[in-house]
């Protein structure tokens, strides 16, 4: 009897459905706590000539007016692992570079006094000439964002696996495309919140933030306020509203806080309002990707050429450019490709800064891909579908090391197409396009295949040095996760975390694997997953990101719950004078096998280090308190460029009928099918959940979702009257599969899921517009206005 | 009517959950920080401050209302319910939370409160609306997690139209 498998009801729910949740902006402030407003660019590219805040700082209530002349004072530029001239501090230092970039912070009483006195400050700015799109920031005349970088394009770096070159020579035929991902975020509905103290007595700062790490963060921050990291205390409510990726981007505002309570000598909150979320909190980075395959006649891809040009706008902020580089690894895909060479380029327009989201890179390499691979079919006259099959790594090959270096570590790709495929469903899906298509309808069908890593090696990112520089840093690489059982004098169990979490469900999973290995109940553990940096356990890879908790924080938790069973185990066997290999730990008792009469309540024995620890085994150390760290082997990049960006590799398979309305020119997604191979699954329904969250987030980046500027670095989407998250209505059915192929490189076999349809949906339903309207380019969000153009331009 | 300058903080006076509460504040104060920052009802959450996510839905008199959209002052001397008021003082949910709790309906729970008003009163004054009802009710309200299909499956069991799932009741 196991509860990791089955569908625990989540321990959280009660609280959160009750109106007892503890997100950042519930707690207790400290006495005499102001409030702080951002006033910002409304130039997309401008210098600051002068900021008067005289009328401002009369006002009564009003503590102060901070600039980034004293930002600049005070504290030092952002660490970025790409060493470029380009320096961002938390507000902008004599020009702006976005529309919505912080320029100046009021502090005062009241929130509402600090908006009024907003107002008030009168900021006189030089506009200067913006640039938005990516390849005219590349042109040698295009404005500068920095110019001491004197160029906008700050990273160029080439890779070449196997002999791409020969494979192109020897191919019968060649088939390219250049395809483009938008910007977009996933505007988690509670924004980011910040509440910020300075104690001059030890020059430490203590923060209060909805930040979800990665933790590779703090240094970067703590560098910034010029303190060693244990005095930038971070602490992470026990609730978050969502994330997504985006909370990693409330770090600069962290420091820009903790800089404010230092200036005005009083706690300073701030929380952020969706207007300033959406014009500057974050987004996904914009991809501009040519691709080109060699193909043999019957579909064979022999080679692949890939230029990704990728847009960060105004600055690059740890760790990015990581969407270009998370997916490196793995850049073939689910496909068997031999030999394959591709640029990778970094570009600053702008716009406001781009940096984590779901996905993280897989989105942008999909559409690319599996466009291709879409294409590769119509130029060649054969079927989609068939060129998958044909190119798809096979099981044989398992565990596979990818061109590029990844190692798929498990998985039957050809198996899960089969089920996907079988049942009927996609005859049905052709029937209903010969249907429609036979009364003059547009219907196209669409296919997607996806490997969806999870747990990034920490070395991925340095694979944007070469290898000379990389030797010079030092290593870099692994991904180490760390979870602490306790157990208190009455034997009760509690457990903590290096995760943070915004929904995920992580208490509930944490508990079920605890209670399976100590034979309590999941409501028998206490999961406190709030962060302290002071006091918890974290490593440099800590936080929620990646789809690092089930391969890594999981795997901790399954071995910290063992090792204490193990002693418990041994505990027990000298209280009920049996041998320790004789002991078994069920259903709340510590138990003889052999003779369970012979027994002991749980919290009894598990006690007894606290109460008396010479009653412990020879030699035992007490049984309080065990920190497992699991330290998988990830290797850093080779000399040679190889990298396996990631610990664990899942598989989705999608496939899709959609159809094109013709008075409205809106696309409708008839049917979809989705099949996941995450290995072994922890909990099937908040596995579930997690996926259809997912594919609602790959729904809304297809058809509904960009952060659009105009040619001058406007902004125009900055309400959610312009912005479009999909409700229920614009979300269609779908049929989600599954297939479980544990990953042998992880005691519990979990693979990451969270993010497989945010990379697989998006491609999914692009080719199946691709389809239906015989088009090769494909833009998404697939507007009506989109679609309304690609239906003129094709004459059809 | 009472007049109120608007540089001048008032008493408002109304009640919250079924208890008599006032505290000062300016007209120009929305209902939504009232009821958190003055009252300490952090249950009820601002999402966008523009009326369009749903998150900060309350009751007034019994209608479901967005109250980033209504003044503190509007709730003078009204009945105001936020999603405190659901469970029983011992904690016990209601069949409408507990049919979320079953279908796996929240996961970060922010919208969650919003969502639960808004059918509070939708099912009081509709009690066995279509799944089409209930989907354009929903439609008033944002949610990033879900995809919004455990919601739905909820509100159908809340509706009636499901035996009450204890499918993951082993917990």
């Amino acid at each position: 009897m196991s509860f990791v498998g089955t569908p625990v009801r989540r321990k959280e729910d009660p609280a959160l459905l009750s109106g007892r949740g503890r997100y950042a902006d519930d707690l207790p402030t400290p006495a005499g706590t102001l409030h702080a407003q951002i006033i910002r660019s409304p130039h997309p590219h401008a210098e600051i000539v002068h900021i008067d805040a005289v009328a401002a700082l009369a006002k009564d209530g009003v503590w102060t007016v901070i600039t980034g002349e004293d930002i600049r004072k005070m504290s030092d530029p952002f660490l970025v692992v790409l060493k470029a001239p380009v320096h961002q501090w938390s507000l902008a230092v004599g020009r702006v570079r976005y529309v919505g970039e912080p320029v100046a912070l009021v502090v005062a009483e009241s929130r509402y006094l600090a908006e009024d006195a907003a107002e008030l400050v009168n900021i006189e700015y030089r506009p200067l000439e913006a640039v938005v799109d990516p390849q005219a920031a590349c042109a040698a005349t295009a404005p500068l964002l920095h110019t001491e970088a004197k160029t906008n394009e700050i990273s160029v770096r080439k890779f070449s696996y196997g002999d791409t070159k020969s494979a192109f020579e020897r191919a019968d035929a060649r088939v390219a495309l250049t395809v483009e991902f938008p910007r977009l975020s996933f505007t988690p509905m509670e924004c980011y919140v910040v509440v910020a103290q300075y104690n001059a007595a030890d020059d430490g700062y203590d923060v209060l933030a909805n930040f979800q790490g990665p933790f590779s963060t703090h240094p970067v921050m703590a560098r910034a306020l010029r303190v060693p990291g244990p005095r930038l205390r971070l602490r992470i409510p026990p609730d978050s509203g969502g994330s997504f990726g985006i909370k990693l981007s409330v770090f600069p505002y962290i420091v820009l806080m903790a800089l404010a309570a230092r200036i005005a000598g009083r706690p300073v909150k701030w929380v952020e309002d969706r207007a300033e979320h959406l014009v500057a909190a974050s987004s996904g980075p914009n991809r501009i990707t040519g691709i080109e395959a060699a193909v043999t006649k019957d579909g064979r891809i022999l080679g692949l050429r890939l230029d990704q040009l990728e847009d960060y706008g105004a600055f690059l902020r740890a760790p990015m450019p990581g969407p270009l580089y998370r997916m490196h690894g793995a850049i073939t895909g689910a496909y068997d490709i031999a030999n394959v060479d591709a640029v990778n380029r970094v570009v600053l327009t702008n716009k406001m800064p781009a940096s984590l989201i779901r996905g993280f890179g897989g989105p942008q390499l999909y559409m690319a891909l599996e466009r291709l691979v879409q294409c590769i079919a119509v130029e060649l006259g054969l079927d989609h579908l068939d060129v998958i099959r044909r190119n798809l790594v096979p099981a044989a090959k398992m565990p596979y090391r990818a061109a590029a270096g990844s190692l798929y570590d498990s998985g039957d790709y050809p198996r899960a197409v089969a089920t996907a495929i079988g049942h009927g469903r996609l005859d049905d899906l052709k029937r209903r396009r010969d249907v429609a298509r036979a009364a003059g309808r547009k219907y196209g069908i669409g296919f997607a295949a996806v490997v969806e890593p999870a747990m990034s090696n920490m070395g991925y990112l340095s694979t944007l040095l070469t290898a000379d520089v990389r030797e010079k840093a030092g290593p870099k690489n692994g991904a180490i996760s760390m979870v602490t059982v306790n157990i208190d004098p009455l034997g009760a169990v509690s457990v903590t975390a290096d995760s943070t979490m915004q929904g995920q469900g992580h208490e509930t999973v944490l508990a079920q694997i605890v209670a399976d290995q100590l034979g309590l109940q999941p409501d028998d553990i206490n999961v406190v997953l709030e962060m302290d940096t002071a006091k918890d356990q974290w490593s440099i890879a800590a936080g929620t990101y990646s789809c690092r908790f089930t391969p890594g924080t999981a795997v901790a938790a399954h071995i910290a719950a063992s090792r204490m069973a193990d002693k418990l185990k041994d505990i027990g066997a000298k209280q009920l004078n049996v041998l320790p290999g004789d002991v078994e730990l069920v259903a709340g008792k510590i138990r003889s096998r052999s003779n369970p009469d012979n027994a002991a309540p749980f919290g009894r024995v598990a006690g007894t280090s606290h109460w008396s620890p010479v009653m412990l085994p020879e030699g035992m150390a007490p049984a309080l308190s065990e920190t497992a760290q699991w330290a998988p082997e990830l290797e850093p990049p080779s000399s040679d460029d190889r990298i396996n960006t990631s610990l664990t590799y899942g598989f989705v398979f999608d496939m899709c009928g959609i159809e094109i309305d013709m008075l409205t020119y809106q696309v409708r997604v008839d049917r979809y099918v989705s099949m996941h191979d995450a290995g072994r699954i922890l909990n099937p329904m908040i596995a579930e959940g997690q996926m259809r969250g997912a594919f609602a987030q790959g729904i809304a980046a297809a058809l509904y979702e960009e952060y659009a500027y105009n040619d001058e670095g406007a902004f125009l989407t900055g309400t959610f009257a312009d912005y479009l998250v999909p409700t229920v209505s614009e979300i269609p059915p779908v049929e989600m599969l599954h297939q479980e192929t544990p990953s042998p490189l992880t005691p519990l076999g979990a693979k990451g899921l969270a993010e497989g349809n945010c990379m697989s949906v998006p491609a999914c339903i692009a080719n199946a517009i691709a389809d239906a309207l015989g088009v090769k380019d494909v833009q998404v969000p697939a507007t009506p206005r989109r679609i309304h153009a690609l239906m003129e331009g094709s004459g059809r | 009517m009472r007049r109120i300058d608007k540089d001048q903080r008032a008493r408002i006076r109304l009640t919250l959950n079924g208890r008599a509460l006032s505290a000062e504040a300016e007209p120009r104060m929305l209902l939504s920080d009232f009821l958190r920052h003055s009252l300490g009802a952090t249950g009820t959450h601002v999402g966008c401050e523009h009326g369009v996510c749903g998150c900060c839905t309350v009751l007034i008199d019994g209608t479901a209302v967005r109250s980033c959209l209504t003044l503190a002052v509007q709730a003078e001397g009204r009945d105001v319910r936020t999603v405190e008021s659901l469970a029983a003082a011992d904690g016990t949910l209601n069949p409408l939370q507990r049919a979320f709790q079953n279908h796996h309906a929240l996961q970060c729970g922010f919208c969650t409160p919003g969502i639960l008003m808004s059918f509070t009163d939708y099912l009081a004054r509709n009690p066995r609306p279509s799944e089409a009802d209930i989907r354009d009710v929903l439609s008033g309200h944002l949610c990033r997690c879900t995809g919004y299909a455990g919601i739905v499956s909820a509100l159908l069991e809340a509706a009636g139209y499901r035996q009450s799932s204890e499918s993951g009741s082993k917990s």
